[in-house]
């Protein structure tokens, strides 16, 4: 048996995890919640901000943290740009098609990125990369906490911004009906794209948070991908709280994997969670679709 | 012979068949035999994907069920290769059977189909990657010992007949599928299911026979690939690239017709070929090709290379299905 103490740790670190796992699968509910559409092309956006985050830092000397206000922009416009340009015309308004549309940019994305950057695994080196802080008798690393702090500051923003803002009300209302917003006026092309751009900008938030203590290389994101749909699929697709809960729940659940079952083992308890959650419960824990 | 559409079938296998003859290059041999492979495991997806409408997106299952069942009977129980082979497809059915039933019966479809299959397809890589009896991490090696009956041969020319009567199976298999009445159920259930249930379609039989036979053929593929290279591990047998090998070749050759898996294989392939001798070896350029070709074809030709030929009046339209026509 394992002592508390080891148990308490890998439950604590599971988390720290899970707030990452959740800030990414926040992007991937929002734009299923509006959407209806799987992204498949999530993870590859994914790496490719990670590897802005590692060129921002070693080619312009930036640091993460402060890479994050323009990362942001960047990518909400990149987001924007692909879904309006790109995934929207393609797909001709098919949810097979986005699904195949996605999958094909993925594919792009992340080959383009193996030719140009090889299969070589990098690293940022900051100085404060292995700074821990002390809990009692846990090390916690720095990095990671600033992680889940950064998690649920943009949990909090979205909801704001889907809640407070006329933005979101136009988000709010194209998710429910698409024909009814687009007669009163909203230009449901246009929503769709900037939720579109709201998922990828999560994701420069994400990589910023993630690159300090993480590596890059072009496969990161698929690594990423399948635990974030387990995510979606748990919360309840489209449900932000369901999103926060269900990686803090997937990233405990993973830590205790690799603890009991080892290493190698440690994402099973991840992909069994999946098929019975889809199994027996698609609609998900908070989801209230059926 | 030409009304049930088994005269394109036979001039395909029959070009592809005399290849050996005129071309003495073992690479272009190779890549042949390769595609070849990519074919058959296409074959099995297209039954499920284009002609059935559920797209799956761990194919993967099988192809690696396949070639881990074979290669573990070989390896860790000396059964004879086509004895194994045999075995192998017969699991690769169960296994298809099984991940129907559990995801049809919970009635999901479209995306979540395509998700859940993908998981299954996971769960068993990660397992074969870490337990200790299909080789963990180091996979499976095959004894080199070539004879007919260890189905490993010294030309490539007879590896080539040996894939391409496999394939020339799966295209008699497909046609046959398609001329009967339960290729028409399965058309029926894919333009639309719940009108299929109403004209007295069981639609969950429909959906299990059609993954059962996808997985089994899917299957064989595997078993072929590891006879060729004699040499398996998890994340060939069981990783997400042949599940989208399986997807893409007849999403581009012409998804739910016979000869689309083959027509895509090559296009694809060729593509992916030609791309490599301009650009020279830069990793990941083929596989970029085919990410844009997957997004052209879905956004200007959703018939694929065929329903764009047939575009053009170079072949004649298929039949259409007479009595579920009216159902849509």
């Amino acid at each position: 048996m394992y002592s508390p103490a080891i148990v308490a740790e890998a439950m604590l670190n599971g988390l720290l995890t899970g707030a990452v796992y959740a800030l990414i699968a926040l992007g991937l509910t929002l734009v299923y919640g509006v959407l209806h559409i799987i992204n498949f092309a999530h993870g590859a956006f994914l790496t490719c901000a990670m590897f802005a985050v590692w060129a921002a830092h070693s080619v312009l000397g930036l640091d993460p943290y402060l890479a994050i206000l323009p990362l942001t922009l960047i990518f909400f416009a990149i987001g924007y740009g692909v879904q309006r340009f790109v995934i929207g015309p393609a797909s001709h308004g098919d949810d097979g098609n986005i699904l195949l549309v996605t999958l094909g940019l993925s594919i792009v994305i992340e080959n383009a990125l193996l030719a140009v950057f090889r299969s070589d695994t990098r690293s940022l080196s900051t100085d404060y990369s292995f700074n821990v802080v002390e809990l009692g008798p846990l090390l916690i690393s720095q990095a990671r906490l600033f992680g889940l702090a950064g998690a649920l500051v943009v949990t909090g923003l979205l909801w704001l911004l889907l809640a407070r803002t006329d933005t979101g009300k136009a988000i709010r209302a194209v998710a429910k009906e698409k024909l009814g917003a687009s007669l009163v006026g909203i230009d449901v092309r246009h929503v769709y794209a900037v939720t579109f751009g709201i998922g990828c900008a999560t994701l420069a938030v994400a990589a910023c948070l993630l690159m300090p203590t993480f590596y890059v290389n072009p496969r990161v994101g698929g690594a990423f991908v399948l635990v974030a749909f387990t995510i979606v699929v748990l919360g309840g697709m489209g449900s932000i709280p369901g999103a926060l809960a269900g990686g803090l729940v997937i990233g405990v659940v993973e830590s205790l994997c690799g603890l009991f079952l080892g290493e190698s083992l440690g994402q099973i308890g991840i992909f069994l969670i999946f098929i019975l959650v889809l199994l027996f419960r698609p609609t998900g824990l908070f989801g209230a679709r059926a | 012979m030409n009304r049930l559409g088994y005269l394109p079938i036979a001039l395909v296998l029959a070009a592809l068949a005399a290849t050996p003859f005129f071309v003495a290059s073992n690479s272009v041999l190779n890549f042949i035999v390769f595609v070849l492979i990519i074919t058959l495991t296409a074959q099995g997806w297209n039954l499920l994907g284009g002609v059935g409408g559920q797209s799956s997106f761990g194919h993967a299952a099988f192809f690696g069920t396949g070639a881990y069942v074979s290669a573990i009977l070989q390896a860790r129980f000396g059964v004879n290769a086509w004895a194994a082979l045999a075995i192998a497809i017969a699991f690769g059915a169960v296994v298809g059977w099984i991940i129907g039933f559990l995801s049809f019966r919970a009635g999901l479809r479209g995306s979540y189909f395509a998700l859940v299959t993908l998981a299954f397809a996971e769960v068993l890589r990660i397992l074969a990657n870490a337990t200790g009896f299909t080789g963990g991490a180091a996979g499976l090696l095959l004894k080199l010992d070539i004879g007919f009956w260890n189905m490993q041969f010294s030309s490539r020319a007879a590896f080539l007949w040996l894939a391409l009567g496999f394939v020339g199976i799966g295209l008699i298999i497909s046609q046959r599928i398609a001329n009967s009445r339960f290729g028409a159920q399965l058309v029926a259930v894919r333009e639309n299911e719940d009108a299929a249930r109403a004209l007295g379609v069981d639609v969950l039989a429909v959906k299990l026979k059609a993954i059962t036979v996808s997985a089994a053929l899917t299957a064989a593929a595997g078993c072929l690939y590891l006879q060729y290279f004699l040499y398996i591990d998890a994340n060939i047998a069981y990783g997400l690239w042949i599940s989208v090998e399986a997807l893409l070749a007849p999403m581009v050759g012409g998804r739910g017709l016979v000869l689309g898996p083959i027509i895509g294989a090559f296009t694809l392939h060729g593509l992916g070929e030609a791309t490599k001798l301009l650009a020279g070896r830069v990793p990941g350029i083929d596989l970029t090709i085919y990410g844009v070709v997957l997004v052209l074809v879905v956004a200007f030709a959703p018939g694929g290379v065929l329903g764009l030929l047939q575009k053009l009046g170079l072949r004649r339209r298929p039949r259409p299905v007479p009595q579920l026509k009216g159902a849509e």
